[in-house]
């Protein structure tokens, strides 16, 4: 029930953001704030549990709610939570409030439906990182679409048409084909024991030819990567990103893009061991590919959100290469990098909202010299183009280090790639710093700093950001278990991981049952 | 007959009944609202005798007709329909007839086209399949041109005639052709003596592709979809409603009950025919409908995609198929009365808007019309929460458990397309207001007006089903289940 919470406060307090309006300006600023703030307590407060969160991994839920919903397919409402999930939850709930705070002073008109539509979108993505059944997991991917959807349609910029058709149409396109392969699972289970089931655990359990695995695979690959963004589907990702408004844009790339890593890392590894050991170099190569490709694109950006939309793809490759890499240490990266990247893609799409609120452009070359007007907008984006570009002692160095460690050892070659795209993010994080912040001031118009409130948030997303940088740990450990049992289920890969985890394990199921009575 | 049998067939009595009283009470004193409300009411009352049907079915009555759980389950459905479809017409009339010069003749139509629509659901027999045919089609000529003074009614309505007569002229060469070769005019008599051939005729087989033409045209499955938009377009809008609703949702019943009584889709083709019916319905529809600049017109290629999904899941074949049929027959429905309910409540308030030019900026001054208008788009192109969605998966499994892998593919390809354009109008409802929305003052604004509470009321029970569809369709899915064993349960008594 607890986790039922999670997913409902957000989706009951849309109606009232959205008659709220009535009321007064603020009052669906402040319900959707209370109802974010309301679901992190709930999440720190499941997640701060103890020891027994730390023990549990796939199919050994920390919290789990079960209710038959459609008996004739075996649809069940059944949400579970293990650490992969708090982690997640616990971003969402964050970087929502980075983007209610966002958009404060950006939306001024229909501000109880702009509020609505981003509670809504918010509830779908809890629900997507806590539905364990498949129907259901897709029932809330798809809810999340619709309001994202008007979220760009009715307050994005100039070409918000067409960018909205893209995001849907894109992925929509790759839902569909997951939903064909997530049918097709539950009639196999049907042929195999006599009844359909969606759920996460019977379907693991299912044994399948290895062509069935690989069509399959392919299919959640596919409606995945359309959502991570990786290379080839990712044509959606800068129109998108750029047209939508600051507080849709910090959801789309802080939070959405992470479902798609969250189903990776949920379904598709785990439910395909050996079709996944197949196409690993493949999609760690196409990880690769976007690292390099983004970072270049965003070397050639003159547009500031379009650089940091290329930026994000780039960063998100490193999850598709951890993700696939099949070692532990890989793994772990993956998951510091999704809150890194949900940190500092926030900050930095935040500060390119302000930029735009106050110059009405996000071209670069109009701005410039811009250090001396706003100098806490300035020194907030130096702070946050430099957590992106993975210096040490920030968040987002951990992930990316781990993930260019752990998976040296099975691909060094694309590892070497991949090293080079950590290189071109300094190269247009600075040059992004550079051609706004310093130099020539182009348009002589004072405009005001950063508020407060932004300062303040931004601050707080700083302060987040050197303390996972230093104490990774927090982290590390509450997702451990999840990641020990990917590795587990992958021992038919060709790259077995090293044996240590094989002890850990062991020791840990050790001291949870000895703290146990 | 028996008692029983009366009992069974009760629906149809109590329907005719009705029709009757209605027509002679328009005899005795013309009174809109009046005989308007009757109508309702004798759909009330003959839904209200279903379930005492239900306690003597199944059953055969004559050879003519069987009332099963499945016939009955598409009564309801019917009915229901007819019911939203008369409380939104009561408006509508009001509107385009100003001077009220004699209206009531038109629910006396339509009384009879659903008469006609149940004879369907319940039809064994080549005489009641093609009676039933006739009263439906012809019913829904007259209804098509009633707005006699106005040139695209009539235009319509010519159309349908003659699609009518062609259908029909079809059907009968095809059934004639059964007949000869089979001696049988029960559709059960004649798969009997076709499981018995050791192999098929080719009259026989030309027959039947004759029978499923005809079945076609009336479902407006490409190629044979060129009446749909131009009689969609043209018709009163409530009408075009009851087109898209009751009339198809009867001849699938009738498909239904032919294809598994008959054993058609054991014949390969047969099959391969449905299939390419299948695809070029999608195809067809779902591309001409992303050039439509004209809601009806948009909607009506749409009906011919989505009769294509229809055709995939029923070419799945057996149990799983007829369900995924009937779901989606009835989620298919509470969009189309939704959709069109919109038009028609809108239109009814100022001439009738079907451009898109006229939605745009909608959802700014009339939030709830458009709410409703996206509600059941969405639920077109099958997005979560809404029926559209449940209908789509359950499509979707048929056609994988039957491991239809292409046209499952088709189908996915087919439903990104049509997000398209369904989303365009969407967009369209969320636009800034054309300049001319904002009347000067004194003239009354669009925004004052209302829906009126038969229209409001209709609306939100469409809306009420399409979510609890979307959300807890397991009770619906238990009643068609049982329906369904019903239909392929051959061991009903025939005289």
């Amino acid at each position: 029930m607890v986790l039922w919470l999670l997913i409902l406060i957000p989706i009951l307090a849309a109606p009232f953001a959205c008659m709220g309006q009535q009321w007064s300006r603020y009052a669906p600023r402040w319900i959707a704030l209370s109802a974010m703030s309301v679901d992190f307590l709930l999440a720190s407060f499941l997640g701060s549990q103890g020891h027994s969160l730390r023990a549990s991994g796939h199919g050994v839920w920390l919290v789990e709610s079960h209710v038959s919903w459609i008996p004739r397919w075996g649809i069940s409402l059944h949400l579970g939570l293990d650490g992969l999930s708090v982690i997640l939850i616990l971003l969402t709930a964050f970087v929502g409030v980075v983007a209610i705070i966002a958009s404060w002073t950006e939306i001024q008109t229909r501000v109880g439906l702009f509020h609505c539509n981003v509670l809504l979108a918010l509830g779908g993505v809890i629900g997507v990182f806590l539905a364990i059944d498949l129907f259901l997991f897709f029932f809330f991917w798809e809810l999340m679409l619709v309001p994202m959807y008007l979220l760009i349609i009715i307050w994005g910029h100039a070409q918000r048409r067409h960018a909205s058709f893209k995001f849907f149409l894109f992925t929509q396109a790759g839902s569909l084909v997951l939903l064909v392969a997530i049918v097709a699972l539950a009639l196999l289970h049907q042929q195999a024991t006599g009844r359909p089931s969606f759920d996460y655990a019977d379907l693991m359990g299912l044994t399948l030819s290895s062509e069935m695995a690989r069509w399959l695979m392919l299919a959640f690959l596919i409606g995945f990567l359309v959502k991570l963004p990786a290379l080839p589907f990712h044509t959606w990702l800068p129109d998108t990103y750029t047209e939508a408004p600051t507080g849709a844009t910090i959801i789309l790339a802080g939070i959405l893009g992470k479902t798609g890593a969250y189903g990776l890392l949920r379904f598709t590894v785990p439910m395909f061991p050996e079709a996944i050991s197949d196409i690993a170099p493949f999609v760690m190569g196409l990880g690769t590919l976007s690292i390099l490709y983004g970072a270049i694109l965003a070397c050639a950006q003159t547009d500031i959100k379009r650089l940091v939309a290329y930026s994000s793809m780039s960063h998100m490759g490193f999850i598709l290469l951890g993700a696939f890499a099949g070692t532990e240490l890989a793994l772990q990266g993956t998951v510091m990098q999704m809150v890194a990247h949900g940190l500092s893609t926030g900050g930095l799409f935040l500060l390119a909202g302000a930029l735009q609120e106050r110059y009405q452009t996000r071209e670069m070359g109009q701005m410039g010299g811009l250090w001396s007007v706003t100098p806490r907008l300035a020194s907030m984006a130096l702070f946050f183009a430099c957590a992106s570009l993975g210096l040490p002692g920030m968040a987002n160095f951990i992930g990316e280090f781990l993930i260019l460690f752990g998976s040296y050892a099975v691909q060094p070659f694309m590892i070497i790639l991949a090293s080079i795209g950590m290189v071109m993010a300094a190269i247009y994080s600075l040059g992004m710093m550079q051609r706004t912040f310093f130099g020539q001031q182009r348009d002589a118009r004072m405009a005001p700093d950063l508020s407060n409130v932004a300062f303040g948030t931004l601050l707080f997303m700083a302060v987040l950001q050197i303390w996972l940088g230093l104490y990774p740990k927090i982290v590390l450990t509450t997702a451990r278990p999840v990641m020990e049992q990917l590795v587990q289920s992958a021992v038919a890969s060709p790259h077995p991981t090293p044996s240590p985890s094989g002890p850990l394990l062991s020791s840990h199921i050790g001291t949870s049952q000895g703290s146990a009575p | 007959m028996t008692l029983q049998d009366f009992i069974a067939l009760s629906p149809l009595l109590d329907l005719g009944v009705f029709s009757l009283v209605t027509m002679l009470s328009i005899a005795c004193r013309r009174h809109h609202a009046r005989i308007a409300i009757l109508a309702f009411v004798s759909c009330l009352l003959t839904l209200a005798t279903l379930p005492w049907a239900a306690t003597a079915a199944p059953r055969a009555v004559t050879t003519l007709l069987v009332v099963d759980r499945h016939a009955l389950l598409y009564m309801g459905l019917v009915l229901t329909a007819t019911m939203v479809i008369i409380a939104l017409s009561y408006r509508y009339l009001n509107f385009q007839f100003r001077e009220k010069e004699g209206v009531e003749e038109y629910y006396v139509l339509l009384l009879l086209a659903t008469f006609g629509g149940l004879v369907l659901t319940t039809a064994a027999h080549f005489v009641s399949f093609f009676l039933g045919f006739e009263l439906l089609g012809l019913s829904l000529c007259s209804l098509i041109g009633y707005l006699r003074t106005r040139r695209h009614p009539l235009e319509a309505a010519v159309k349908y005639l003659l699609l009518s007569i062609t259908a029909s002229a079809l059907l009968l060469f095809g059934l004639a052709l059964l007949y000869f070769e089979s001696g049988a005019m029960t559709f059960h008599g004649v798969g009997a003596i076709m499981k018995q051939a050791q192999s098929v005729p080719a009259l026989w087989l030309g027959g039947l592709i004759l029978v499923l033409v005809g079945i076609a045209l009336k479902l407006g499955l490409a190629p044979f979809h060129m009446w749909i938009p131009d009689v969609y377009q043209g018709a009163p809008t409530p009408i075009t409603t009851y087109i898209a609703t009751v009339s198809k949702a009867a001849v699938v019943a009738l498909l239904l009950r032919f294809a598994t009584e008959v054993g058609v889709l054991e014949l390969p083709p047969v099959v391969h025919l449905f299939s390419l019916l299948a695809v070029v319905s999608m195809v067809t529809g779902n591309v001409l409908a992303l050039l439509q600049q004209n809601v009806k017109r948009l909607l009506a290629y749409s009906s011919i995609a989505h009769f294509g999904y229809v055709l995939v899941a029923l070419l799945a074949g057996g149990l799983p198929a007829a369900e995924a049929v009937t779901f989606y027959v009835i989620v298919y429905c509470a969009m189309s009365l939704g959709a069109f309910g919109v038009v028609t409540v809108y239109s009814s308030e100022g001439g009738d808007k079907n451009r898109f030019e006229d939605y745009q900026g909608l959802f700014w001054t009339r939030p709830w019309l458009a709410a409703m208008l996206a509600l059941s788009l969405l639920s077109l192109a099958g997005i979560p929460v809404t029926a559209g969605f449940i209908g789509k998966f359950y499509a979707i499994a048929a056609g994988v458990d039957a491991g239809l892998w292409w046209l499952v593919l088709a189908l996915i390809g087919n439903s990104v397309v049509s997000l398209y354009y369904y989303l365009r109008l969407i967009v369209t409802l969320f636009d800034e207001e054309p300049a001319q929305a904002t009347a000067p003052q004194g003239l009354p604004i669009q925004s004052r007006q209302t829906a009126g509470w038969t229209a409001a009321f209709s609306l939100g029970f469409v809306a009420s089903i399409i979510l609890i569809l979307g959300l807890y369709p397991g009770p619906l899915m238990e009643v068609i289940r049982d329906s369904v064993s019903n239909l392929l349960m051959v061991a009903v008594q025939r005289p």
